[in-house]
């Protein structure tokens, strides 16, 4: 399961990272693997979404989130 | 200004650097830019309690060291060259106390460089109020650095940081974070060997960024391409794992220093405040609500000191009217660089009210929600959610909406919104449009209420948003990224506006544009002057000695007199005579060659088109009463076919041509200001001429 399949104020725990690029950005931006992620918007127009991590909120495009993969 | 001690001030973006920067530095600051690069350079002095004077130098704001735009690129490589102008005693690392994690990740790269340190821990207030439990001194202690709480914002603890800085090491007491040698001991060891380096985080760094380093020769930049190869380094890997390994330490580190709440009190509000700004139709709502209120107050705003300034310099030229010699010193002076001078400080208005807006709308965090809800609809045609503002602000002008695509990280995405800016209908196209409107276009209602002059220009603000929008597009897919793009953005907590900070960034955006882009709109208007005061041979000379014969002194008013000399002067310029020039090219889209004169004056500015069509047509009285210009226009005739020039096809061919053509020297300027390279503004130039000149023939074909 990824992260895009998560539903508004659904919890998940990032295992990896499908994509290595995006991964180093995800990371630095205190998106690692073992955190626990929430999703706590999404865009009106359906993307970009919105999650909780790491104790602030972050922005991502879908097609970055499906590359984070879930436990 | 000579200084003891120099610092830089690192941190991440929305932790309050800037506020930090203005409350040590005060009006004591000066911008320029980094070597090279359109990157701001903020520097400012502060004083220290032991009498030394400390200069600042304000680094772009970053998440890490590694870069993820040409901004974030700079702060490396400004901490790691060593004994330049710039290079830093002392680094402060700003951190948000409320976000203390994600913050950390720079200060142990920081720390990792061997460059004394001291944290400023900002936002203190707001961490006590949200029950964020920080033991500063144990923090301190295990990072082995000095941490003053501050709260930029409020004003408190700038005494205490100026302290700290008085008090700085010479040397780095900071503890190891992470053992750097393990992450890639092989390729850290032979860098560290030939560059003599005795810091493998260095080395490590030069590896990775060596390639857009400016202090590497290109020989030792492919030595270290070479090492890699022999190490099997993997930059994106190895930064993978150094990430990792410094979140672990990070744990670590707060683990028995830090309490966090489960949820903080202000991301809650934030969160309600979310739910209303960002909901699927009150957003969309609010968002165009802001948008109108914003350039309707530009307008509104800005007209006051607009015609104050205007009003300043014609007074102005006026009295060194009465006070030079006539001659052509004085006609220079006066008409050309006053003339020029007025022309640039008359953008202040706009550009300052524009930029009042952006910062609210940044320091609030508005603007990255903007930027959430438009990502979608902007990156169907190669734009980026951030070039909303640029794109309607261009409705007010293109030079402060110019300026402000800085905001967008994405070197793309940014060139292209540079790029369909000035496609956007401008105010001082405005005047332009009116006139030949109302010239053309009866005015009559169709369907009751739709008056059809209104209809038109409506029609003109439509087309050159769709314009815009289709030129994005298409240079889509002529430019190529240079960086793969991707969205991951920080969401900031909702927070009141610091009014300091919007009026520093008022007063510095004014005079980057009055000094940068001035001195080319001076020019501009010094040329401009000369092609249009001057003529080829003695034909001036002639002219005064035709009218000084006493057919014309007896029979006409003195002023009517130098009226009538004064348009056979521009008709005879060099300007008049670049007119008959074009005339051939022109001719296919309906123009002759006066408007060719008023086409190759409207370059400085596209409202100078009624000015010269004044003159052109020799108008009574003050040349801005447009309805005078306008009845002028209406009675000239065509000599060839008798009818009168400016026919429905002539006027709608104008209004193409001034809708689509680069005819506005302060926007050439800007353009090559924030892309420091002449081939964009060229280009530009380029296709739009090519746009304009387009679409006037069509039209002109169409309705003729």
């Amino acid at each position: 399961m990824t992260l895009e399949q998560l539903g508004v104020g659904e919890t998940g725990i990032v295992k990896e990272f499908t994509d290595l690029e995006m991964s180093v950005k995800l990371m630095e931006m205190g998106c690692l693997p073992g955190e626990s992620v929430r999703v706590s918007r999404i865009a009106p127009l359906g993307d970009p979404i919105a999650i909780h991590v790491s104790g602030y909120q972050l922005s991502l495009r879908r097609f970055e989130a499906s590359t984070i993969i879930l436990q | 200004m000579k200084a003891d001690i120099r610092v830089a001030l690192v941190g991440n973006p929305n932790t309050g650097k800037s506020t930090l920067f203005n409350a040590l530095t005060g009006l004591n600051q000066k911008i320029g830019n980094f070597p090279g690069v359109t990157v701001d350079k903020k520097i400012g002095y502060t004083q220290l309690p032991d009498g030394r004077r400390a200069e600042i130098i304000d680094l772009p704001g970053t998440y890490s060291l590694y870069p993820k735009s040409r901004d974030e690129s700079i702060v490396f490589s400004v901490l790691a060259e060593k004994a330049t102008e710039l290079t830093p005693d002392l680094v402060i690392v700003i951190i948000d106390a409320t976000n203390l994690k994600r913050n950390l990740l720079l200060y142990t790269q920081v720390a990792d460089l061997k460059i004394p340190v001291i944290i400023a821990l900002n936002m203190i207030d707001l961490s006590k109020k949200a029950g964020i439990d920080i033991d500063i001194n144990k923090l301190a202690a295990k990072l082995g650095v000095p941490i003053v709480p501050v709260s930029a914002r409020k004003l408190e603890g700038i005494g205490e940081l100026r302290t700290a800085i008085s008090y700085a090491n010479k040397f780095a007491l900071q503890q190891e974070s992470i053992d750097v040698k393990g992450i890639a001991p092989g390729i850290i060891e032979s860098i560290s060997k030939e560059h003599g380096i005795d810091n493998p985080y260095f080395s490590l760094q030069l590896a990775h960024q060596h390639e857009t380093l400016k202090f590497l020769t290109p020989e030792q930049s492919e030595r270290i391409e070479q090492l890699e190869k022999e190490h099997g380094f993997h930059s994106q890997k190895a930064q993978a794992t150094e990430t990792i390994a410094r979140y672990n330490y990070i744990n670590d580190l707060l683990y028995d220093t830090v309490k966090t709440p489960v949820t903080a009190h202000d991301e809650s509000i934030s969160n309600k405040i979310d739910k209303i700004l960002t909901h699927r139709v009150f957003g969309f709502i609010i968002f165009i609500g802001v948008l109108l209120f914003m350039f309707q107050s530009i307008f509104a705003w800005s007209e006051y000191p607009m015609s104050l300034i205007e009003g300043l310099f014609v007074w102005m030229e006026g009295g060194l009217r009465n006070i030079l010699p006539a001659g052509p010193l004085a006609d220079l002076l006066i008409d050309g660089v006053v003339a020029g001078l007025s022309g640039v400080l008359v953008f202040i208005p706009q550009i300052a009210i524009l930029f009042a807006f952006i910062s609210i709308l940044e320091d609030t965090g508005y603007m990255s929600r903007v930027t959430f809800m438009m990502d979608k609809i902007m990156r169907k045609v190669g734009l980026n959610g951030k070039s909303v503002v640029p794109l309607i602000g261009g409705f007010a002008c293109a030079v402060p909406s110019i300026m402000s695509t800085r905001t967008i990280e994405n070197w793309k995405d940014r060139m292209i919104t540079i790029m369909v800016t000035p496609l956007v209908a401008c105010s001082a196209r405005l005047p332009v449009y009116t006139l030949l409107i109302a010239l053309v276009v009866p005015n009559r209602n169709v369907w009751w209420i739709f008056n059809l002059q209104g209809l038109a220009l409506t029609g003109m603000y439509v087309l050159s948003l769709v314009s815009a929008i289709i030129v994005a597009y298409v240079m889509k897919f002529i430019l190529k990224a240079r960086e793969r793009g991707y969205f991951i953005m920080e969401l900031p907590v909702y927070r009141m506006p610091r009014w300091n900070n919007v009026l520093f960034s008022m007063y510095e955006r004014s005079k980057t544009f009055v000094l940068e882009a001035g001195k080319v709109i001076i020019a501009v208007s010094v040329i401009l002057w000369v092609l249009s005061s001057y003529g080829p041979g003695d034909r001036f000379t002639n002219i005064e000695k035709k009218y000084q014969q006493p057919q014309y002194t007896q029979s006409m008013k003195p002023d009517s007199l130098a009226r009538v000399i004064s348009t056979e002067k521009l008709e005879n310029s060099y300007a008049g005579v670049l007119g008959h020039v074009i005339e051939p090219v022109i001719k296919p889209i309906g123009f002759d060659w006066k408007i060719g004169i008023a086409l190759i004056t409207s370059f400085a500015a596209r409202e100078v088109f009624v000015g010269t069509m004044a003159t052109i047509y020799s108008v009574d009285g003050d040349a801005d009463r447009i309805d005078s210009v306008q009845d002028k226009m209406r009675n000239a005739k065509n000599p060839n076919t008798g009818g009168p020039v400016f026919t429905l096809a002539v006027a709608f061919s104008l209004m193409m041509f001034y809708a689509f053509a680069m005819q506005c020297a302060s926007t050439v300027a800007v353009v090559y200001r924030e892309t420091k390279d002449w081939r964009w503004p060229a280009a530009q130039f380029v296709y739009m001429t090519v746009l304009a000149y387009g679409a006037a023939f069509l039209v002109y074909n169409l309705l003729k």
